[in-house]
């Protein structure tokens, strides 16, 4: 069970000597963004839930058909079925794994886990992001409260309870969490990586500068003079950005802080498809929303007009009042 | 108080769990019946009432008919006096600053804990569930108080697997463990509402609700029950929480 999932700290800090940290621009499309992940790499995604979900790019690595991807996120919606539906996936790390509380179980979660060996590798909500902060820090491991004692913990010899040294205390010691690759989406960012968040950041702080990599979408790039008429709005710095790609609507049919809600006729019906049946209906799902349209724009068009408009209005509501 | 005479049972769960907060309480609260119990609180009894989200919102405060769907959408966030990145918002549970944690459950046993992981094996499991989210954090670091639906095959002897600790097997065994803060405070069902041992840690029945008999309560749980000596029945639901219960939720997406 124990993989050599540590990073070694040498090869941490050579991996970020041999990144390229100036202020430089690194805008490119989402076909090239997305070729950054290989076949096999730990992929870190932000946000939670139903919340700034990296769609676009998750959609763009599925296209690509890449392979046994191991991805973490704090909390996985459909994003999670998408991830092991389309095969691309094979292993995640998460704290929560359905589509959302609305809908109750996923059958595609069930299916791939129960019958198909797929790993959904459960930690508590704040074991994920203590894992994510060491990984952060730079250090091998972080103490925490939660989790002893529990059913959960059992399930993870990767964790080690300890004494500790101080006190003589029970802590449990979880280790870093370094993806290969971050996949992070947010409002706005520039040209160099800059990147704003509205509203909740989720982990994506700490799993930015965990990540060896990171990939920005953005729903839209800003002039430099923008970012620095408020530095203090800047969560990820562009030191720790690899790739930004603008990405309009980019976590649909999730939702994006400030400019739309989740699109949730769209969520109701596909939930209804797959979990029906979680094979064929994955697979109708993936030809026709997936794999079929031309482009990011085309899949937008699948998802409707009428339904995005509706999904904006209900999430620039929240700057009404 | 004006008795009401007709709720559901998600109503009447809804209402008697508000009734257990208190004024000036944090309170850190799953989403569905747990936050619709503590908006109900804090617009009934408790204005000073403080509720945490896992999504990182810290006092929020929610607008009748417009109930987030999850604790990490921007709905949680409108009003609320802070967004905290998620890890932040649950360590100020390790640090101490949460009163009381309230959360739903699928499946509970004797002493208190909870599983949302797996039905049957875990090494070959029937179901796969969700899983924890913030539940195990929630329930290791705070007094919990949780919401359910009373159903034999929810109110099992031993769980299947402990997703969320209560007091683990009993007697110190949560405190051995190394969880010497919180532990299971309340259960509300739509059929009672229980407390656990000061030494065994076993459940026991506090109060029934209205209309509840002994052996309903008993017959539908999975273990042997104790009763309370003061063992009362529940004041029912008042037309004034009805009343605003329905409010909160105008759609019943929480309270059908």
């Amino acid at each position: 069970m124990l993989e050599a999932q540590l990073e070694p700290y040498s090869r941490l800090r050579e991996n970020l000597a041999a990144r390229d940290r100036s202020l430089r621009e690194k805008v490119m499309s989402l076909e090239e963004a997305a070729g950054l992940v290989q076949d096999g790499m730990k992929v870190g995604i932000g946000g939670s839930t139903m919340s700034r979900t990296p769609m676009a790019l998750i959609w763009e690595i599925i296209r690509q058909r890449r392979q046994n991807l191991s991805c973490s996120r704090c909390i996985v919606s459909t994003d999670g079925d998408l991830l092991f539906g389309s095969g691309v996936s094979d292993h995640i790390i998460t704290s929560w794994f359905a589509q959302g509380i609305l809908w109750g179980l996923s059958k595609v979660m069930r299916h791939h886990v129960e019958t198909q060996g797929k790993r959904y590798e459960e930690w508590s909500h704040m074991g994920v992001g203590m894992r994510l902060r060491a990984g952060g820090m730079g250090v091998p491991f972080l103490p925490m409260r939660a989790m002893l004692g529990s059913d959960v913990m059992r399930q993870r010899p990767e964790a080690k309870p300890i004494d500790c040294p101080f006190t003589g205390e029970r802590l449990l010691l979880v280790p870093a969490l370094n993806p290969d690759v971050a996949l992070i989406h947010v409002q706005r960012c520039d040209a160099y990586g800059n990147a704003q968040i509205d509203g909740l950041q989720f982990m994506d702080i700490d799993l930015a500068l965990a990540a060896n990599k990171v990939i920005l979408t953005t729903e839209r790039i800003v002039s430099n003079d923008q970012i620095r008429r408020h530095p203090d709005q800047t969560k990820i710095a562009f030191l720790c950005v690899d790739a930004v790609v603008e990405v309009p609507y980019g976590a649909a049919p999730h939702e994006c802080f400030g400019i739309y809600e989740p699109m949730l006729k769209h969520m109701d019906a596909y939930v209804k498809q797959v979990n029906a049946d979680p094979v064929k209906g994955m697979q109708e799902y993936l030809e026709k929303y997936f794999y079929g349209p031309k482009n990011w724009n085309e899949y937008l068009e699948l998802i409707g007009l009428e339904e995005l408009l509706e999904a904006s209005q209900r999430g620039r509501s929240i700057y009404n009042d | 108080m004006t008795e009401a005479s007709n709720y559901t049972a998600s109503e009447i769960l809804a209402i008697l769990a508000s009734r257990q907060l208190k004024d000036g309480q944090v309170v850190f609260a799953g989403v569905g019946t747990p936050l619709l119990a503590a908006t109900l609180a804090q617009q009934l009894r408790c204005p000073g009432l403080t509720i945490l989200f896992e999504g990182g919102v810290v006092g929020a405060f929610v607008e009748a008919g417009k109930l987030p769907p999850s604790t990490n959408d921007q709905r949680c966030t409108k009003r609320a006096n802070m967004v905290l990145g998620s890890a932040d918002v649950l360590l100020l549970l390790q640090r101490g600053y949460v009163d009381i944690g309230f959360m739903g459950g699928a499946q509970i046993d004797q002493f208190g804990n909870l599983n949302s992981s797996f039905i049957g094996d875990p090494a070959a499991p029937k179901t796969r569930l969700p899983g924890t989210g913030g539940g195990n954090d929630i329930s290791s670091l705070t007094n919990m108080i949780v919401a359910m639906k009373h159903e034999k095959r929810r109110f099992v002897e031993k769980v299947d697997f402990i997703t969320s600790p209560g007091f683990i097997r009993g007697g110190n065994s949560r405190r051995e463990s190394g969880l010497p803060a919180g532990g299971m405070f309340r259960v509300i069902t739509e059929l009672a509402i229980f407390g656990f041992d000061e030494t065994t840690r076993r459940m026991r029945v506090l109060a029934l609700n209205p209309g509840v008999s002994r052996e309903e309560v008993q017959d539908n749980t999975g273990f042997k029950l104790e009763f309370d000596a003061n063992l009362h029945v529940t004041e029912p639901p008042t037309t004034r929480e009805l009343q605003i219960l329905r409010q909160l939720d105008p759609e019943r997406l929480f309270t059908a």
